[in-house]
């Protein structure tokens, strides 16, 4: 069978992507295999286990349950994009650093993008609201304590900071 | 039974504060480039011309194949190729199994039968993944269904439905095993009880799946592959399976693997993609998705029925046990049957038991086949051993720590033996246990407790003491299979300093999370003075790889951080050595600071690191006779107290270490809605000297997570006729960050007297005694009612159907 | 699991939607946010030959006030419902349904009529939608009807939707007494997950606290999501007493008749039932008395 293509125009990362898919390419497959931006993962294909969590227009979505086609005109944020403009980490992503939110690391950048979104959300973040947060993004390696933690670790840093309030690129 | 010396790295002595870098907080080498999401995981790895495989799965238990008919599936355009069984088996070996059981054969492919739902019956190989399942869905095969069974006491019972008829029976292994006057004891107890206690089938479910890619390279006659592994001799069987010499089967293990914990052991998803990959004269590559994972990867868990019974004296003695354990293995084995030999290395647990009788029995039924799951058995024995202590709490009206206190071994008693042989290195239990009850402040939980009974809720505490056997000394092999005679449990690290001064250090196996890297940077720096910030760790190819058994039964730490000390020891001596030579003086006059050395009292006789280095490297004309030139170091080494066969009566000393944890957990259970939750959760955790603390207490904290998920929500459940009705994350349910609560660990160090630091094991710590502590506050929380809940996952359907038995209903 | 090949097609109104739905009604799925029919495409177990988006119809996303109801838009987001401060006093059940619904990112995505039209029985939108008397306008080229939700929710996963229909918008009732209270309460498995039973409540009372309406439904005990306006009848006039809670708490477990599966059996389904009824009642009512 040959599948139509449909033409589709992202700003990936703050950087237009432009190319022809299937409908059926899911958004996450087409990130990780045709831009290679291997750093979004798959783990269940049926929208549990979260690692596949991107940002669309900001907020934080699984990319597997979205076809690329549907990204068409709206900008996505994966964990490639949560740098700072000049390659540093952000805050978020060196507090994870600092309190070893990670293991293995398959699940990482979907809770990334699920913290970032809270973060940009809240400032003080309770326990219960970090908890709830990345309540859609499962893990298996660290018992989410020490996520937990960097999560409060990165929202005090970036309170005490206010030149930079999002401490992250603007991908 | 001789234990032959064999060189291991001297004792490197210091208490945790004396070390300058093991033991301190310090970021890890590895989570930098996950954060970024810079990881390098099997399914982002992209071989120019690579296709994709998709299954067809068995939707019966038990079948005749009758027929396959692929031609419907060929003719999609994108699709290469249609493997059956018939092709695949006899074009390769069966795949290993644990015990001696010839005539239990397995393969990745079906051959004229299935023996369960999920089963993998034919192999598409297509230009993507999605063409393949397209192709997947016009296979047509025809099977004749048969009688299958699905409970294990179905069948080891006569008349059962026979999954490998040729074998003769379900039982894959049964021995009694008798250590000690267990009979004598029992006679003399002034009291024994007997219990039943069920481990549910869970796993460990890593979110990234099995995934394996392969390569075959005509002009060098080489397998080129790359895999999510953590498995010991994963090249081996693989290429003995692929009737290929060893040294054709190059497995890369610089390949970031998504979660592990024991059940990446791909093995027959690689022994086909590299048939695949040879055959088709391209890169083949099998990502698992999650329903294949769940129903067809053979990843499953122990799924065991203990039958205790206990014998001990009224002021609570424990005089002995009897343990026997029923373990259904699934419809293949290929280690699993193994899983209920580890525990022999601590049958007993931390208690002082003199006389202990184990009557372990693996049978197969017509479901998905189990693998080894992190503690590899151990955690459902210690479940079966805290359970028993309960009850005989209970039965005494005694108070269960109490009743513990005087049965665990006290800190002057080590190295303590148990019957069955494994001689316990080290531990200060009665330490630990204070500190967790601290912690935790046990009178004022005592409270909490009786005062949300007196308001009418559920409240229980449940306390677990458990050991974490480490150190991989798998000498339960022989002793469950006497015709495998392996007893070397070995590791390696290469360390080099190259020219310009930097160090690096060589690993010969794949990580799954643990760390590696960091841990052997940080060991090599302690050893050699220098900032592990600035040691890399590679990893070796399998054909450029020291002889390394993978990381299983919590053994890194103790092996690697051996090996890699024993490395940068030879590598310090050689410098000390090109010192004096250099220098005019002995090896003992030379004073090694930070790499730099001097004189010992003559400050001014120096040469710094850069100038060694150069002198190793460069300057031949001012080297010591003997001595090779270059900077580098293997060091290999046998795991301690290893090298030893069985006696005939199964006595056997297994891992050498032994980490200790306690857990203390407070539950309420909502009398009308039967919904546990935990409250508040302390884990003392033992494991010796731990050389990077943040990545022990992760380890601990997700194993503490892992064992919830045992307790209380993850189960494969299987219909009466044998289909996996918990086969997404729908259905088994993996505990969220809004299921585990904040849990706190409280750490002691006994320091083993068998290793370089004095570290122990404990990738496995936390699951190895959470389920047993939960299980005990549940049924300290049920104890008002006078109902108990043995089987595991203890769901809130079945709290409800006790407690509304109990008739407390409101 | 990747889905089997399909055509797509972004609507660029409702009306597009509408034509394109009448041309093949049946082969043809709209989706929305996708929570629930991605997986299922996923799984093959749902296998449309082509895909309307109506995702990008502004139109089919708004909340708009009127007198006695609030209109919401099928396409809206369930966060922006979430956050919407005003709808929240107007609807107050809206919020507290949706706090239970998947997580932070379902409801970034999915919306308000994928939920309702997918009408799973265990699902919190539909049983909002059948407690507060919530009414759904089908647009199809040939107009626009209105049904309400007790007519709406024909059984599991199926709806009064026609094949060449498009929810359009649902129309909430604003209840105008002064002291109104709602209370939305859930046992599931874990957080987030589908409900095993789900009860919504909502009740008004009058100065003396005296109840002058009330409704409350029970989700995940049958084919559908239930209301029980009989058993609802029974309230008025009391002050929700234990005894007159437990009462019809218990009538309206008894007429359930859920299934067993691997999550719950049938029985402790209706227990639960009975139990989140009585609690749910109670906790509306406990709500009026802040509004003195």
């Amino acid at each position: 069978m040959n599948e139509t293509l449909y033409p589709i125009s992202v700003e990936v990362n703050g950087v237009l992507r432009t190319a022809p898919v299937p409908a059926r390419l899911t958004l996450v497959d087409w990130l990780r295999e045709e831009l290679r931006l291997t750093g979004t993962h798959v783990g269940c294909e049926h929208g549990i286990c979260g690692a596949c969590s991107i940002m669309l227009d900001g907020e934080p979505v699984r990319s597997c349950l979205m076809y690329a086609v549907q990204a068409d005109g709206h900008r996505v944020t994966t964990v490639e994009g949560l740098a700072q403009p000049d390659g540093s980490l952000s805050v978020l992503q060196d507090s994870f650093c600092d309190l070893h939110a990670l293991q293995c690391g398959y699940c990482t950048p979907g809770i990334l993008i699920a913290a970032q979104g809270l973060l940009d959300a809240t400032a003080h973040p309770t326990d219960e609201q970090i908890r709830e947060a990345i309540g859609g993004n499962l893990c298996r390696c660290t018992g989410y304590q020490q996520i937990v933690d960097a999560v409060k670790h990165a929202a005090a840093r970036l309170a005490e900071d206010p030149l930079s309030p999002r401490g992250r690129g603007t991908g | 039974m001789t234990i032959h010396p064999h060189p291991r790295p001297s004792p490197i002595e210091g208490e945790g504060s004396s070390f300058r870098y093991i033991g301190k907080k310090r970021r890890t080498k590895e989570d930098p480039r996950f954060v970024m999401g810079r990881g390098r995981f099997v399914a982002d790895i992209a071989l120019p011309g690579m296709k994709h495989v998709a299954l067809v799965a068995s939707p019966y238990p038990s079948a005749r194949i009758l027929s396959i008919r692929t031609e419907a599936a060929l003719a999609v355009p994108g699709v290469h190729y249609v493997l059956t069984g018939e092709e695949f088996c006899a074009a390769t070996e069966s795949l290993a199994i644990g015990v001696d059981t010839p005539q239990v054969t397995r393969y990745a492919l079906a051959k004229d039968v299935v023996r369960y739902a999920g089963e993998w019956v034919a192999a598409v190989v297509a230009d993507t993944r999605a063409i393949a399942e397209d192709a997947v869905e016009l296979i047509e095969v025809d099977y004749e269904p048969t009688p299958h069974v699905i409970d294990p006491e179905q069948a080891v019972a006569a008349g059962s439905p026979l999954v490998h008829p040729a074998h003769g029976s379900n039982i894959l292994f049964h021995r009694r095993f008798v250590w000690g006057p267990v009979e004598q004891a029992f006679a003399r107890a002034e009291h024994q009880l007997a219990l039943r206690v069920r481990w549910g089938r869970s796993a460990t479910v890593p979110i990234e799946t099995f995934g394996v890619a392969a390569q075959w390279d005509p002009g060098q006659q080489m397998l080129d592959v790359w895999a999510s592994i953590q498995m010991p001799k994963y090249p081996d069987q693989t290429a003995r399976a692929l009737r290929l010499p060893g040294n054709a089967v190059r497995v890369h293990y610089d390949v970031d693997v998504g979660g592990s914990f024991g059940v990446k052991r791909g093995i027959k998803h690689t022994v086909l993609v590299g048939y695949l990959a040879r055959r088709l004269g391209m890169p083949v590559r099998l990502i698992e998705d999650r329903l294949e994972n769940m129903r067809g990867g053979d990843a499953h868990g122990p799924d065991r029925i203990f039958d205790m019974q206990v014998a001990f004296d009224r002021d609570g003695t424990l005089r002995a046990l009897k343990i026997r354990a029923l373990d259904d293995v699934g419809a293949y084995a290929g280690r699993a049957p193994l899983q209920l030999g580890k525990p022999v290395s601590a049958i007993c647990g931390p208690y002082r038991v003199a006389a202990v009788e184990y009557e372990p029995t693996s049978v197969m039924t017509n479901k998905t086949p189990q693998e080894a799951v992190r503690g590899f058995g151990q955690s459902p024995t210690n479940f079966a051993l805290e359970r028993a202590l309960d009850h005989v709490a209970r039965h005494l009206g005694m108070d269960r720590i109490e009743l513990r206190r005087r049965n665990l071994i006290r800190k002057d008693e080590f190295p303590y033996r148990i019957p069955s042989g494994s001689s316990y290195d080290s531990g200060d239990y009665h330490t630990v246990l204070d500190k967790a009850l601290a912690a935790i402040d046990y009178p004022a939980l005592v409270a909490e407790r009786d005062a949300a009974r007196r308001a009418g809720r559920l409240g229980g505490i449940g306390i677990s003491t458990c050991l974490e056997p480490s150190g991989g000394n798998s000498a339960f092999e022989p002793l469950f299979n006497p015709k495998n005679d392996t007893t070397t449990w070995m590791e390696a690290c290469l360390v080099r300093v190259d020219l310009s001064g930097a160090i690096t250090g060589v690993m010969n196996t794949s990580s799954s999370g643990q760390g590696h890297e960091s841990l052997v940077s940080t060991v090599i720096g302690e050893v050699l003075e220098r900032d592990p910030a600035g040691i890399r760790v590679v990893r070796a190819d399998s054909l450029s790889a020291l002889p390394s058994n993978s990381p299983v039964g919590s053994r890194m730490a103790i092996m690697l951080g051996g090996a890699a000390a024993g490395a940068a020891r030879k590598i310090k001596e050689a410098l000390i050595e090109i010192a004096a030579h250099n220098l005019g003086c002995t090896t003992e006059t030379i004073e090694y600071q930070d790499g730099n050395v001097a004189v010992r009292g003559h400050p001014g006789q120096r040469l710094t690191w850069d100038e060694l280095v150069a002198i190793a490297h460069r300057k031949y004309h001012q080297m010591p006779a003997g001595l090779e030139p270059g900077l580098q170091a293997k060091f290999v080494w046998e795991v301690p107290t290893g090298g030893a066969l069985p006696t005939a009566d199964g006595v056997i000393q297994i891992y050498p270490c032994y980490a200790f944890e306690t857990h203390i957990v407070y539950v309420e259970i909502d009398p009308q809605t039967a919904k546990p939750s935990l409250r508040k959760y302390v884990c003392g955790h033992d494991c010796g000297v731990m050389i990077n603390p943040d990545i022990v207490h992760g380890m601990t904290y997700g194993g503490i997570a892992h064992g919830i998920g045992a307790a209380l929500y993850e189960k494969f459940a299987f219909s009466d006729d044998g289909q996996l009705e918990s086969g997404t994350f729908m259905d088994y349910l993996i505990p969220s960050a809004m299921e585990i609560p904040a849990i706190a660990i409280v750490d002691h160090c006994t320091p083993s007297p068998l290793t370089t630091f004095g570290q122990k094991g404990s990738g496995e710590a936390g699951y190895l005694g959470a389920p047993a502590a939960v299980a005990n506050a549940i049924n300290d929380a049920l104890a008002p009612l006078g109902a108990t809940i043995e089987t595991l996952p203890i769901t809130q359907d079945a709290l409800w159907h006790v407690i509304n038995a109990a008739g407390t209903d409101h | 699991m990747k889905a089997a090949a399909f055509d797509y097609v972004r609507a660029g109104s409702v009306a597009e939607a509408c034509e394109l739905l009448r041309q093949d009604g049946d082969a043809i799925k709209l989706i929305a946010g996708g929570q629930s029919l991605v997986p299922m495409m996923a799984m093959r177990l749902a296998r449309p030959s082509r895909l309307i988006d109506i995702n990008e119809i502004a139109a089919l996303k708004f909340v708009a006030p009127d007198p006695d109801a609030i209109r919401i838009g099928a396409c809206t987001r369930q966060c922006v419902l979430e956050r919407d401060d005003a709808l929240a006093v107007r609807v107050p059940l809206l919020r507290q349904a949706l706090a239970w619904v998947g997580h932070i990112q379902t409801r970034n995505r999915g919306t308000l009529g994928g939920s309702l039209a997918h009408a799973d029985p265990a699902a919190e939108l539909p049983l909002a939608a059948q407690v507060l008397g919530a009414r759904m306008m089908l647009r199809s080229t040939s107009g626009m009807r209105c049904v309400p939700a007790s007519d709406f929710f024909a059984g599991p996963l199926a709806t009064a939707i026609e094949p060449h229909e498009c929810l359009e918008e649902v129309h909430w009732p604003v209840w105008p007494e002064r002291r109104t209270g709602s209370a939305f309460i859930e046992v599931s498995r874990r957080h987030g997950d589908f409900a095993i039973v789900a009860a919504a409540a909502q009740i008004a009372v009058d100065d003396d606290g005296r109840c002058i309406r009330a409704s409350f439904g029970l989700g995940g005990g049958g084919q559908t999501p239930l209301a029980f306006p009989g058993l609802a009848a029974h309230l008025l006039g009391t002050r929700l007493d234990a005894t007159v809670v437990q009462s019809v708490a218990q009538d309206a477990a008894i007429e359930l008749d859920p299934g067993n599966d691997l999550h719950a059996s049938a029985g402790y389904r209706k227990h639960l039932a009975a139990v989140l009824a009585a609690r749910a009642l109670r906790a509306a009512f406990d709500q009026t008395k802040d509004k003195q």
